[in-house]
């Protein structure tokens, strides 16, 4: 073994460290990379969605109007007098093809702003108003300069004399943006300008519920029988690889279990969250009941024995002491596994939770869609303008989902204790 | 109705709870004797008899009334309407019911007597169930109310009800999983009476649509499964190539290289990884990698399906990659500390120890997690509903379109379902496959754990 034989393999042996440490340094890199290009490519393209443009228009409602809507404002027909004092600001339209092309300009739900308007201010039915009305979703998309105007007209959806209608509004100043706060008033609609999240936040707030109430009382009791009580048998053996083998089955074998044995055998209502909350709330067990037990055997034996020590019963024990200690674990466990349940999506497809509902839930056996089956919807809606709505509404699910982590961890971090 | 009766049972056992506590401090202020039990398992003895038969009555009688009043509603239709077929029947019965829910007008004459008689089957069962559960109730307080005396071992009854229903709850995971089983086995079985098993285990066409007519050319869709077990191994390899070799050497930079603090920042992001929805991975595999990816294909003279399998894969490989990472990290730190001194001890280089020392001892646990990350990929849904094709596709090419077993259980089964026709069964069948699947390598994962652990402590 000569000198120079030592160096040189010393030498390789330092490169090969180097070249090892660069490789793991970059997966992880890269990984982390990934996280970022996912959260800002959704996060860039959802920008459009949070503002909206408004269109004012003359609104003057004549004496009958007036008499109608004393008498029941469902009387009025709110969509002529829309339309009627939409084209009176344009005087020089006057065939009914330019005067449809003009229409087009404000959205088809642009009449519910203006019956809202007088609804809101009464005393104001005799005067000029300026009411802005949401504009169509091309409109929207060409003032956000994502449909480019200097294109030829067959290559985009809005016409030459559309752009034109629209300058003489900009220069009119009649063109106003603002928050787009119908995201959450809102519920679903075909129009992506109208479109909103209400009944999707609503109906995953509904299924929540159900899924909490059953899956925390479940599990929590699962977990103590299982960690403090049970003997160890051959029952109980059946019992912890079942939990562990129920965490590994994918979701949407549950979403098969609720449309086999919910819907097709107990005759359970289609799309309710009802069955999606049961559905989930099977799923989201073995995480609660392992979080449980994890929380619990991490409390000293010490604990327990001082109780026994005073006379205490089992259950007194447990109900006293180790439960009480245990529950910051226990709540962080069952946050984390409700929002994972918050995001997930295939099994309620299988329950016909994904279906156009515009009305928002109100109780649990209504029909009802959730976030994540919403964002599918949109997601595969071919109009251009639901593409931003869908990121829009992943960045919503995303917030919601990561406030209930930190919440998890600030549990965790506040009552944590070393023993 | 039965709302109201829940409340005021709820109401009636909190009252019950107060007097039973102050019922056991009179007797033994009466008696001067020392009690068995504290006052409040004497309180809570009585409101647990009083509320606890109504609520199993009552949830019995939620699951099983539905059907019952459904029957009867059938056998009602029947026999006013003798000549109707069975097809028929169901029709109208479901016309009732949604005409009793709002939904549709009660339009003839002959509508609204079946709708009436649904309404007072439906208020009489709602009635019998109140006062049966009310009867059962009361019965059991009085019972327990005779039973309260100074030296009454309230304390282990009570405990025994909690005792008993924490066994109840742990026999909720065994009636999962055979709810599961059952209801896959039994769809799986009409399945092969009507497809035979070796077509669909072998058969290498898969086009489910059942056609329109009956004399139609092979009008029973073709169930061979070969194609869309290929897609999803491919989308899957493609997403363990991907997921391995970054989970892993991240996992092992997180716990031989890095400080504190960068794990600190780093270890809870590639959790925020874990915790995004798949939904969202799906709309990020559509919206942004499958184009970028169809156009730096395009520029090098590739032509790849804008469904390809490289997209869905990619994004399921992105998916997995904090699952690796963090049982792996778990696995590499539970390597006793000795073992690394050692190695350093004999010389070797940081690197060196990793490949030569621990890796070889975390292999059992590394193993075990990219076995369950494997059926974590074949068992997820959205990322290839939303990414990969519908159409079944036999090739191993990645840069084509192939579809895969969780897309066709999807595809299968949204729209209207009929539990008679081979396309809904066929969708069972392919989970039953799946189940299967992901259970044999959750158990090999466990099995491997366990036989090739070595005890270092």
């Amino acid at each position: 073994m000569t000198d120079n034989f030592t160096e040189i393999r010393l030498r390789k042996r330092y490169r090969a460290e180097k070249r090892f440490k660069i490789y793991s340094v970059s997966a992880l890199i890269l990984a982390l990379l990934i996280l970022a290009t996912l959260i800002s490519s959704i996060a860039i393209s959802s920008i459009p969605a949070f503002t909206q443009i408004n269109i004012g228009i003359d609104v003057k409602m004549n004496d009958d109007q007036i008499l109608q809507f004393e008498e029941d404002p469902e009387n009025v027909s709110w969509r002529s007098l829309q339309k009627k004092s939409f084209y009176s600001m344009f005087p020089n339209v006057e065939t009914r093809k330019d005067k449809k092309e003009l229409n087009k300009l404000l959205s088809t739900g642009a009449y519910i702003e203006i019956k809202k308007f007088y609804l809101d201010n009464p005393n104001k039915l005799p005067d000029n108003n300026i009411i802005y009305v949401p504009a169509s979703d091309d409109v929207d998309l060409l003032i956000k300069d994502i449909i480019d105007r200097d294109l030829p007209q067959d290559m985009r959806t809005i016409s030459d004399n559309q752009i034109s209608y629209l300058d003489k509004l900009i220069s009119n100043n009649r063109i106003k943006k603002t928050i787009s706060w119908r995201l959450f008033s809102n519920s679903d609609s075909r129009e992506p300008e109208l479109a909103g999240l209400k009944g999707g936040i609503v109906g995953t707030l509904l299924t929540m519920f159900v899924t909490l109430i059953i899956s925390f009382p479940i599990g929590v009791l699962a977990a103590i029988y299982l960690e403090e009580i049970a003997p160890k048998n051959k029952f109980t053996d059946i019992i912890e690889v079942n939990i562990n083998n129920l965490a590994a089955v994918p979701s949407i074998v549950y979403g098969l279990l609720g449309l086999a044995v919910f819907l097709n055998y107990m005759n359970m209502p289609r799309s309710a969250p009802l069955v999606g909350g049961i559905v989930l709330a099977l799923m989201t067990l073995p995480v609660i009941i392992i979080a449980t037990r994890a929380a619990m055997a991490s409390i000293p034996p010490s604990i327990r024995e001082a109780a026994y020590g005073v006379g205490a019963s089992q259950m007194q024990v447990i109900v006293h002491h180790v439960f009480p200690l245990a529950l910051p674990g226990i709540l962080t466990g069952t946050i984390i596994g409700i929002a994972r349940a918050a995001g997930e999506t295939a099994p309620l497809l299988m329950i016909g939770m994904m279906a156009f509902i515009v009305d928002v839930p109100s109780k649990i056996t209504d029909k009802a869609t959730v976030l994540p089956a919403q964002i599918y919807m949109w997601a595969n809606n071919p109009e251009r303008s639901f593409e931003y709505l869908t990121s829009a509404a992943i960045l919503i699910l995303l917030v919601i989902l990561i406030m209930m982590n930190l919440l998890a961890i600030l549990l965790r971090k506040k009552y944590e204790r070393r023993w | 109705m039965l709302t109201i009766y829940l409340i005021i049972l709820l109401g009636l056992s909190f009252v019950s709870y107060f007097y039973g506590k102050r019922l056991i401090r009179r007797r033994v202020y009466e008696q001067k004797v020392s009690q068995h039990s504290r006052d409040s398992y004497h309180g809570l003895y009585l409101s647990l008899y009083l509320i606890i038969p109504s609520i199993i009555l009552t949830l019995i009688w939620l699951a099983s009334s539905p059907n019952i009043i459904d029957s009867l509603l059938k056998s009602k239709i029947k026999n006013s309407l003798p000549d109707l077929s069975l097809g028929e029947i169901n029709i109208l019965k479901s016309k009732v019911i949604s005409a009793y829910d709002g939904i549709l007008p009660v339009d003839s004459e002959q509508m609204k007597m079946f709708v009436d008689f649904y309404n007072s089957a439906n208020i009489i069962s709602t009635n019998f169930i109140i006062i049966i559960s009310a009867l059962v109730s009361v019965s059991f307080f009085l019972f327990a109310l005779n039973r309260i005396r100074v030296r009454f071992n309230a304390r282990s009854k009570v405990e025994n009800i909690l005792k008993f229903s924490m066994i109840l709850a742990s026999c909720v995971a065994i009636i999962t999983t055979i709810g599961i089983v059952l209801s896959l086995i039994i769809e799986t079985i009409e399945f092969f009476k009507i497809i035979k098993i070796t077509d669909f285990l072998f058969g290498l066409q898969w086009s489910p649509q059942i056609a329109l007519r009956e004399d139609q050319v092979a009008g029973e869709g073709l169930f061979g499964a070969i194609p869309i077990f290929i897609g999803t191994i491919l989308i899957t390899l493609i997403a363990m190539f991907i997921a391995v070799p970054i989970g892993l050497l991240s996992a092992i930079y997180l716990s031989e290289y890095s400080k504190p603090k960068i794990r600190a920042i780093a270890k809870p992001m590639l959790e925020v990884l874990a915790g995004i929805p798949t939904v969202v991975y799906g709309f990020f595999a559509a919206l942004t990698v499958a184009p970028f990816l169809r156009n730096s294909g395009a520029s090098v003279g590739l032509s790849l399906s804008s469904e390809s399998a490289l997209a869905a894969g990619l994004v399921m490989g992105i998916m997995i990659i904090p699952l690796i990472s963090s049982l792996s990290d778990d696995v590499i730190n539970a390597v006793p500390q000795s073992l690394r001194e050692g190695s350093a001890a004999l010389g070797s280089t940081q690197s060196e120890t990793v490949k030569l020392v621990i890796l070889p001892a975390a292999l059992p646990g590394i193993v075990s997690a990219i076995l369950l990350a494997l059926s974590r990929a074949i068992g997820e849904t959205m990322i290839v509903v939303m990414a990969a094709g519908v159409a079944a596709n036999l090739t191993f090419n990645p840069f084509e379109s192939v579809t895969a077993v969780t897309v066709q259980i999807v595809v299968l089964l949204i729209g209207d379902q009929e539990f008679d026709s081979a396309k809904t069964l066929a969708a069972f069948a392919l989970g039953f496959t799946l189940f299967i699947i992901t259970l044999l390598l959750n158990v090999l994962s466990i099995y491997i754990v366990r036989k090739y652990r070595e005890q270092y402590d």
